[in-house]
């Protein structure tokens, strides 16, 4: 009889969260204690920006959000204090979302620090009913900037490829996996999507004439043509941060070699000279130096050379197998794929110290890439025998299985930040 | 309740595409041919060719019959094995007895590693084959050597004898 109390007090505890299919595992050393209330007025609504801004929070490995019960909480309210600090809770956030009558949305929130008993800020938009989720994004991204002074990385999207009954899709989605529409459907693969530094273009590798092109595609207009359409094989675009080039994979001159292409001539120029496999370019985050992979010295290895093309560094040296370089937007970090073992493993390297580390437990790990704030890595895997995306903070302390569309599910890129 | 908001996400999803500036897939893609894309295609090299590169790229057309259209490598490799020789010798013959055929060379991989790099490999692969037939005496422009990668196996499975089927190249005409 005790148990099946429990057992529905768990149930009625359970939080809006669970719909969205957030999965977090870990713990963090210092998590703060957050409450994020049901907004009043949410309910009702397909969209709850509570749980939206819980799950972003929770993802980031910064929080660990406390229950926070079933009863809405909206900005002019006035917080019990004592019951909230009983709870351990740090901080606490409340709002309430409305329905204009021209069909907007108001939606309006307060975070209040717990502990000093004070009010933190107020933060408010109106925006069309399609905006609701893009908005409470935005409203993550600013709890998180009040409670870490750092930009948070929730209102980003994030491209990945789907494959379905014979079908692949390239879709653009929220950070969270959430709201993915199809920028592309093809019966032929699509591989290795690349944000534009603007985040209006992807580019992408298309099979669909029965070989690998490179594709430019504007995302508002669908819009779109092949720029790497040389003989032989053509692949791994990656954007020059002027956005005025893309440096790929070519074959063109036999083997695997990087270009840089320019975009408004679709001139070619060759950048590596090995007489062996140079591919996965990707620029530093100065812009002035590309990573790549490189099988020059007889397994492949990521090495560094000037963005201009010019003499290589190796950059890794543990184990026979380094690919997909990623280096992180502040210039700290380079996350990569490792073979140790048979079993491909994420890593990320300190690129001060040279020090590096494995942070996942899978052993499928594809194509890392960096959260704009640099906080946060979003890759491929295999989990429970299926293929899914995962965020991972950079210490791979807490991780979280991101909700997509069905079918395999692979290739992520996280956006650049929304200007 | 999980089925109906499910299907509630999904509609505001459709509905938020109209607002949020992604294009939703009616512009698709539909891989009828070649067609399209190499008329898109910048530098596809000769310009004026254009039309003899779709008709070869239809991947229709049949090559030398009775022959394998396949050749097999060993993990890690790109050598070209003895037993696909007579292979590779029946479509040198079959391309230099008809000159105006062209072959697609498609190289791939198992699935294991990443996709780019594989890629690559796949390119080794179908490379070494194209330098095979060369030697045979086939004009390079014959045949155009492109790599698939580990993104169309042949045979589904993560043991040995699903990868030995993987790491392939394939004879497209």
């Amino acid at each position: 009889m005790l148990r099946y109390a429990i057992a529905c007090l768990i149930f009625l505890a359970q939080p809006v969260l669970a719909q969205f299919r957030v999965e977090v595992t870990g713990v963090g050393m210092t998590q703060m204690p957050i409450v994020v209330a049901p907004f009043r007025g949410e309910a009702t609504s397909v969209q709850k920006p509570a749980a939206i801004v819980q799950a972003d929070l929770e993802r980031s490995g910064v929080f660990k959000a406390l229950d926070a019960g079933a009863t809405a909480l909206d900005e002019l309210s006035r917080p019990d204090w004592s019951a909230w600090r009983q709870r351990n809770a740090d901080a606490l956030v409340g709002g309430s979302l409305t329905r204009l009558a021209d069909g907007r949305y108001d939606l309006r929130a307060r975070l209040w620090d717990v502990v000093k008993g004070s009010d933190k800020g107020e933060w408010r938009e109106t925006v069309p009913s399609g905006e609701l989720r893009q908005a409470s994004h935005r409203l993550a991204d600013w709890v998180y900037l009040q409670l870490t002074g750092q930009p948070g990385a929730f209102a980003t999207r994030i491209a990945y490829v789907t494959k379905a009954s014979g079908r692949y899709n390239l879709w653009v989605a929220d950070s969270d996996g959430e709201g993915a529409q199809s920028a592309l459907s093809s019966t032929e693969p699509i591989i290795s999507p690349s944000w534009s530094p603007n985040g209006a273009q992807l580019a992408y590798v298309s099979f669909e004439s029965r070989k690998p092109v490179v594709y430019v595609h504007e995302i508002a207009t669908g819009r779109r043509r092949a720029v790497a359409n040389f003989r032989g094989s053509n692949s791994a675009p990656a954007w020059s941060p002027d956005g005025k080039s893309l440096v790929a994979t070519l074959s063109r001159d036999g083997g695997s070699q990087l270009f840089r292409i320019d975009l408004a001539s679709g001139e070619a120029r060759r950048l590596s000279t090995s007489a062996g496999i140079d591919t996965e370019p990707a620029f530093s985050a100065d812009g002035t130096a590309l990573y790549f992979v490189s099988d020059r010295g007889g397994s492949p290895q990521i090495y560094r050379m000037p963005a201009q093309g010019g003499p290589a560094e190796r950059v890794t040296f543990g184990g026979s197998y380094n690919i997909s370089p990623a280096p992180s937007p502040d210039g700290r970090w380079l996350a990569y794929v490792s073979r140790i073992g048979g079993q491909f493993k994420l890593h990320v390297m300190d690129l001060q110290s040279g020090q590096n580390m494995p942070i996942s437990d899978t052993g499928a790990d594809e194509r890392p890439s960096f959260a704009p704030n640099s906080r946060l890595i979003v890759y491929a895997t295999v989990a429970q025998g299926r293929e899914a995306l995962m965020t991972s903070t950079v210490d791979g302390r807490i991780k979280a299985r991101l909700a997509g569309q069905g079918g395999d599910i692979r290739e992520p890129a996280w956006s650049p930040a929304r200007p | 309740m999980r089925k109906s908001l499910f299907l509630a996400t999904v509609l505001a999803a459709l509905l938020a595409g109209c607002a949020s500036g992604v294009k939703l897939s009616d512009v698709p893609v539909e891989d009828k041919s070649s067609a399209s894309a190499a008329g898109i295609g910048q530098g596809s090299g000769a310009g004026s060719g254009v039309a003899s590169v779709v008709t070869d790229k239809a991947g229709n057309g049949i090559g030398p019959v009775g022959v394998s259209h396949v050749v097999y490598f060993d993990y890690d490799s790109f050598v070209i094995k003895a037993e696909a020789r007579p292979v590779i010798e029946s479509h040198a013959r079959f391309l230099q007895s008809n000159k105006q055929r062209k072959a697609m060379l498609e190289g791939h991989t198992d699935e294991r590693g990443g996709r780019e790099y594989n890629l690559a490999l796949g390119q080794k692969r179908a490379e070494a084959v194209q330098r095979a037939l060369v030697l045979l005496g086939v004009p390079e422009s014959q045949v155009e050597a492109v790599s698939y990668g580990k993104e169309k196996p042949a045979a589904q499975g993560s043991d040995e004898a699903a990868f030995a089927k993987n790491r392939r190249v394939e004879f497209k005409y």
